[in-house]
């Protein structure tokens, strides 16, 4: 048990060469597009609808395809069967998403500077928790979204899902849910990360082994 | 010879007879050449015509080539048809209140409009830079002496400009000059000057007046002058060749058309060549301007262009269009028109660049040619393909009384917006948050500030007292194109309709007292039936 203690003490604390730190600067350039391009698009088509409804979801606001006016569009469509309308303002998540990002940015700065493996390790685990816990959140809104519908609305139609990723067919409109150009530049990241750790391990082992013999 | 032989022969002869009588009656037509047996469609479609039913034919989700707006005639509208499927789109109010889309029903059209609730369209005119159509107005005239412009942008009557003083039937009107600096008009009786003098027909020659107009478009400063030019029998339609060489003059009642050449137009009045003058304007001389009459048909009226020198006239009497080459004068080849055709206009066909394809023949009859519909038949507009030499008849159409002339221009020429945006909306009683919305008293007049949003009408009541002067404001909150709501009080008489983006007022007297339901009279949505509110009158 100590030996191991000692053992993963000594990996945490060791240093991290140039490679790795250069991967996880990269990361952070990767974050960038979080404040540019949308994270998700919504794009639903119906027969009256040929041209589609088109909605961008950002880290700070919601869009929408026509000048933002098609996020009018499906609220005034929405407001049919009660659905609460979808603003900037009524989502708490555009302000705390880029408060995460640029902190996340700073850590991995961190990381880079620092350049120990426990930075490296954290700032990992931090992301994968942020990715996660975005994933989740946003799944867990639309759920809410399309459930609680308000009972006096023109049109009662039973609680449904928005599909998170995918193709679903909802009354007359085909919904088309993918992830935008911000949400790959997030991946990236993550495999950039992965990158990183996977380099500085490598090296950490062979360091590690001659001081062994 | 014998009695007997005698008889038979005279039986003979007058057998003969009978039968060279029957033989001659059988023979006689009994329909005019070239008419087809039978009436129906049946029996099968020939290539020729598949052919021309391809040409026509624009599938479902295709859009037309061209626009085509046809005067409406006493009707005082302009209406919009596509090229080359002749499907009418729409219609554009200009001189008469149109109840479909509240024209004449709200405060500002209704101010437009003035005292006069009709208008007799002859001529409309694209706007034109270069001596090409730009796209961007449509100038028509009136009988009763205006003149309107329409917005291409969203096919809106923005202004009317008249009665203008002493013009007495404006009819040789709206044309534009090619740079749209100026709009004519012509009137077409004459009267004793200014309006209001009476003086008895006995002294028309001398104290009955014509007047031409120019009605200023862009301010520009150009001298103006008149000089006539002789043409034959009852001279009806004037065109100009696309080059600007030559004036083509048709007297209606001969069998000629006339090209007068313009250079010498401007030689004979450098040189004063005149053959006379009419009450003091002078008379050009005949034989000094004109370079041919080309020998088209009975009763030339109107002539239009094609590329590459085609000429097309109208033949009123001949109820038919030449077709004919500028600077050789040769006839080229004749379609019928059924019937009676008047003006004719071809696919830009008189600006400095037509583009061939197609021709409409305006025609003043159109009996036998559709469904029978009572003693008032529609009028006939028909296309023609004049993509080649031999023209080709390829549709008919039948529209609203009556179209006079046309204009037809590419369709890309022309871009429409699909929304009246928020930011563009200036007007002072408009609200766009439901807040807004309600009613207000100023000066002993209640305003009330409504919004119309599917699918409501905020407020959804409002009360007024009786005998108060009272002024709705709705503004249509939408931004998705064709969203229109309308709003109608009933037994007020109230019925006006507002775009998307757009604001609209109406004033009335709330002279009756009671519960008037209002409501939205244009389909907007799946609960547009119950768009709807209640005014009450104390």
């Amino acid at each position: 048990m100590r030996a191991w203690i000692e053992h993963s003490t000594r990996f945490l604390e060791s240093g991290v060469d140039i490679g790795p730190r250069a991967l996880v600067l990269l990361a952070v350039l990767l974050l960038i597009p979080a404040y540019i391009f949308p994270l998700w698009n919504m794009t639903m088509f119906a027969p009256q609808y040929p041209d589609g409804l088109r909605l961008d979801i950002y880290s700070y606001k919601i869009g929408g395809g026509n000048h933002d006016l098609d996020v009018r569009e499906v609220n005034v469509l929405n407001h049919y069967i009660g659905m609460h309308e979808l603003t900037t303002e009524s989502f708490a998540e555009f302000k705390w998403i880029p408060f995460v990002v640029g902190a996340l940015g700073l850590l991995f700065l961190r990381a880079v500077f620092h350049g120990t493996m426990a930075g490296l390790v954290d700032v990992t685990v931090m992301y994968i928790y942020f990715a996660l816990f975005s994933l989740w959140s946003f799944g867990f809104k639309l759920y809410s979204y399309g459930h609680d519908l308000d009972p006096k609305a023109a049109v009662t139609v039973d609680g449904f899902m928005p599909p998170l990723f995918g193709y679903k067919k909802i009354a007359n409109f085909e919904v088309y849910s993918y992830p935008g150009l911000a949400s790959y530049a997030m991946g990236a990241v993550f495999v950039v990360l992965l990158a990183a750790m996977f380099l500085a391990w490598r090296q950490y082992c062979r360091t590690a082994t001659p001081a062994r013999g | 010879m014998n009695v007997r032989h005698r008889g038979g022969w005279s039986v003979a002869a007058l057998v003969a007879v009978v039968v060279a009588v029957a033989l001659l009656g059988a023979c006689a037509p009994s329909a005019p050449k070239g008419a087809k047996p039978g009436k129906a469609g049946g029996g099968g479609a020939t290539s020729d015509m598949s052919v021309a039913a391809g040409k026509v034919y624009v599938a479902p989700g295709d859009l037309d080539e061209y626009y085509m707006f046809s005067s409406g005639g006493h009707s005082g509208q302009v209406y919009v048809y596509g090229l080359p499927s002749m499907r009418h789109i729409s219609t554009i109010p200009v001189y008469s209140p149109y109840p479909a889309t509240g024209y004449g029903f709200d405060d500002d059209s209704k101010a437009m409009l003035g005292y006069l609730t009709w208008g007799d369209v002859h001529h409309p005119s694209l706007s034109e830079t270069g001596g090409d159509y730009d796209g961007r107005w449509l100038f028509v005239n009136d009988m009763n002496g205006r003149v309107a412009r329409v917005d291409l942008r969203d096919f809106k009557t923005k202004q009317i400009l008249g009665p203008v003083p002493n013009v007495s039937g404006n009819h040789g009107s709206a044309f534009v000059t090619p740079n749209t600096e100026y709009s004519m008009m012509a009137s077409r009786f004459s009267i004793p000057l200014p309006k209001g003098t009476t003086t008895g027909t006995d002294k028309y020659a001398t104290d009955y007046k014509g007047v031409l107009t120019a009605i200023k478009i862009d301010p520009k400063k150009v001298p103006g002058l008149v000089w006539l030019m002789p043409c034959g029998k009852s001279p009806h339609g004037v065109d100009v060749s696309p080059d600007g060489k030559w004036i083509i003059g048709s007297g209606k009642l001969q069998g000629v058309t006339t090209a007068f050449n313009f250079e010498k137009v401007q030689t004979a009045i450098r040189n004063k060549d005149y053959e006379g003058d009419e009450d003091g304007i002078p008379v050009l001389k005949y034989e000094s301007i004109k370079d041919a009459e080309v020998p088209v048909g009975l009763g030339p009226l109107h002539t239009q262009f094609g590329p590459n020198g085609m000429a097309y006239t109208s033949l009123f009497v001949d109820s038919a269009i030449a077709s004919w080459k500028l600077g050789t004068w040769e006839l080229v080849d004749k379609v019928p028109m059924s019937y009676s055709i008047g003006h004719l206009a071809a696919a830009e066909g008189d600006t400095v660049n037509p583009d061939g394809k197609y021709l409409v023949g305006l025609n003043k009859l159109s009996h036998g040619r559709h469904l029978s519909v009572g003693p008032s038949q529609p009028e006939s507009s028909q296309l023609v393909d004049i993509s080649d030499e031999k023209m080709k008849l390829l549709s008919d159409t039948f529209t609203e009384p009556e179209p006079h002339y046309a204009q037809i221009i590419k369709a890309d020429k022309i871009h429409t917006i699909e929304v009246y945006p928020k930011e563009d909306n200036h007007h002072p009683l408009a609200i766009w948050d439901v807040k807004d919305a309600g009613i207000a008293r100023q000066g002993g007049k209640a305003v009330v500030k409504m919004i119309a949003v599917r699918t409501s009408f905020t407020p959804t009541e409002f009360t007024v007292n009786q005998g108060e002067t009272v002024t709705v404001a709705v503004t249509n909150i939408e931004q998705t194109t064709d969203e229109l709501h309308g709003f109608a009080i009933l037994d007020y008489n109230i019925n006006i309709v507002i775009d998307p983006g757009e604001t609209k007022t109406v004033t009335f007297k709330a002279e009756k007292k009671g519960v008037f339901p209002f409501y939205c009279t244009n389909f907007c949505s799946a609960l547009h039936q119950e768009m709807q509110g209640y005014m009450i009158v104390k």
